[in-house]
């Protein structure tokens, strides 16, 4: 019977990767936009995580149920304010944030839901993007962001930087930042701010609020 | 329960047609505070109890629904309601797991209900019968797997007043529900849902044949009151869409309007069809008490007008589904439901399915659906340490 085959585990992403590393032992763990469950897979079967889900699409969701992963059918904008404070040791938002309406206050959101928060995003600021608007004059189109203006579901696009000047108005301290090249690999920890900006093609924060 | 218990010999028939009966031994005290007793149960079970017991799995029926889930219905003559959900190699898969469906009391397919004799009277209870709700109807199945040796249901599942049941049974009993299924349901009935069940009742109180409840006794049948009540709420089950797209303003066997309130449309006809088939089948005063229960259902009010309080520590695993076009339990009501499973901390899973099918999608060929709750049933089935075939 077909509907009982799992479906087999996607190759890893290296930002899984990157965020499952930042989440310890046997927490809570809400990923909100959590696809077809590979990363809520990666943490429950590697890390022991009690890991729950929000997906916006059926066909993400259907996946993730047949994994035997608690995940809801919702959305970042509207169902996170359900969820009580500091419900979860962890609330990622694992390229995602670029797509929601309020990114402000989904990031407030998470905040308040989950003691930490680790959320990737695809950095704006990278030069390939600096190059074709400002050289070839469109908006960019790369392998992070495959859409066209016109049909992405992408709406709030930010630079590392961007995102860090948000942290900061929204009281939020950084616990970590990791941005990741193009190939994939971490780039070096100490490089300096502006060269993550330009370099970095992909960023992995981890947050918690402020005192 | 001992060996002989007809559920167990029954195992190896592939499909049972009789029903099984459970007399109580004592009576059930009633929400409302009235023993009703003696009580009977009527049910049917499918497929075999495991050595550890740990493989049953309970489905509550739908207000006009019963206990022929899986096998043909001896009155109707027609297949189980939920044979696309229960049966071999469906996801509730009676190769693997015990089955039991009971008529709800209130019932009249064989439970105790406003049919039955009163032994106080002599004379069918009529509306002498306790009102009931969904929560009598629970500690009557809870007698019934107490009967049959359970401690723990794998899975409780059901729609619409089923899953009203569901959310009852996960609320009441959390220890002795592992899985729970409540779909295309609502912790609570809507006003609207109210107004509509008020209609209904209405008409079948409206048909001088009903005497006041006492038509058994008078040989008469309010199936004209009846049949109004059947067409109104099945309205409710569909959508707009569905009716559009099977109807739209097609003539019923002719070519031009009749100038008379014959049905000439074919909605008419199929409505006045599913009236009459109805009040078959149906007993009037069961239809009112058990859409009584139903108006009466609020899960939070039960708990301090806190839904999450209903829930809170909860250790079952629910799967809550809702469908796109369903306006008698839209997907709002199953929001209210995983938000208060969220704030207790339930792990729970939840889709919304894209149907135009309305409220009756959960009867129905909805391959998603089937997709969503066989992953859910196998992956909970795993964590209780059943079998998982492929």
């Amino acid at each position: 019977m077909s509907q009982n085959v799992l479906p087999p585990p996607p190759a890893t992403r290296i930002d899984l990767l990157l965020i499952a590393g930042l989440v310890a032992e046997k927490s809570r763990v809400l990923d909100v936009g959590c696809g077809d469950g590979s990363l809520l897979t990666l943490l429950r079967d590697q890390r022991g995580a009690d890991a729950r889900g929000i997906e916006l699409s059926q066909a993400g969701v259907n996946s993730c149920v047949a994994r035997g992963l608690s995940v809801i059918q919702g959305d970042a904008d509207t169902d996170l304010a359900a969820y009580p404070d500091q419900a979860f040791d962890y609330a990622i938002l694992s390229q995602t944030l670029q797509a929601t309406r309020q990114p402000r206050k989904v990031l407030e959101d998470l905040l308040r839901i989950g003691k930490r928060v680790i959320i990737s995003f695809p950095n704006f600021g990278h030069w390939r993007v600096r190059w074709q608007l400002g050289f070839s004059g469109h908006m960019p189109v790369t392998e992070n962001m495959p859409h066209t203006w016109y049909d992405t579901p992408n709406i709030h696009f930010c630079t590392l930087r961007d995102f860090v000047n948000l942290t900061r108005e929204i009281d939020a301290r950084i616990l970590s930042a990791r941005a990741v090249k193009s190939s994939g690999a971490p780039m070096r920890m100490h490089a300096p701010w502006w060269f993550w900006n330009l370099f970095g093609e992909q960023a992995v924060f981890m947050l918690e609020r402020g005192s | 329960m001992s060996m002989s218990d007809p559920a167990l010999s029954r195992q190896r028939t592939s499909l049972p047609q009789e029903t099984l009966i459970f007399r109580a031994q004592a009576p059930l005290m009633t929400e409302g505070g009235v023993a009703l007793g003696p009580l009977e149960i009527a049910y049917q079970t499918y497929g075999t109890l495991n050595a550890q017991k740990s493989n049953a799995v309970l489905i509550c029926h739908a207000l006009t629904g019963d206990q022929h889930v899986a096998s043909i219905n001896p009155v109707t003559s027609r297949p189980g309601w939920w044979e696309t959900m229960v049966g071999p190699g469906r996801p509730i898969d009676t190769n693997r797991f015990f089955v039991i469906c009971s008529n709800v009391i209130g019932g009249c397919m064989g439970s105790t209900g406003p049919a039955s004799l009163n032994e106080a009277t002599g004379q069918p209870y009529g509306l002498d019968f306790p009102v009931l709700t969904i929560a009598d109807m629970v500690s009557a199945q809870a007698m019934l797997i107490d009967h049959l040796g359970i401690d723990s249901l794998f899975c409780v599942a059901g729609g619409s007043m089923g899953g009203m049941q569901v959310l009852q049974w996960a609320a009441r009993f959390p220890a002795r529900v592992f899985a729970a299924m409540p779909i295309a349901t609502g912790a609570r009935h809507s006003a609207q849902n109210i107004a509509f069940h008020e209609v209904g009742r209405q008409a079948v109180m409206a048909d001088p044949d009903w005497q006041a409840g006492r038509y058994l006794e008078n040989g008469t049948r309010p199936a004209k009151g009846l049949g109004v009540a059947r067409m109104a709420a099945h309205i409710t089950y569909l959508s707009e869409n569905a009716l559009q797209s099977k109807f739209g303003r097609k003539l019923q066997n002719r070519n031009a309007r009749t100038f008379s309130f014959d049905a000439d449309f074919q909605i008419e006809s199929y409505l006045r069809y599913q009236g009459e088939s109805f009040v078959e089948r149906f007993d009037a005063n069961s239809y009112l008490y058990l859409t009584r229960a139903m108006d009466y259902f609020d899960l939070a009010a039960d708990h301090g007008g806190s839904l999450a309080e209903a829930f809170n520590g909860s250790q079952t695993r629910f799967c809550v589904v809702s469908f796109t076009s369903d306006w008698l339990f839209p997907t709002a009501e199953s929001r209210s439901i995983i938000h208060a499973l969220n704030a207790g901390g339930a792990s729970v899973s939840f889709v919304e399915i894209d149907s135009d099918k309305g409220h009756d999608a959960f009867l129905l060929d909805v391959p998603d659906l089937f997709a969503t709750t066989g992953g859910f049933i196998n992956a909970a089935a795993k964590a209780r340490g059943l079998e998982v075939t492929s």
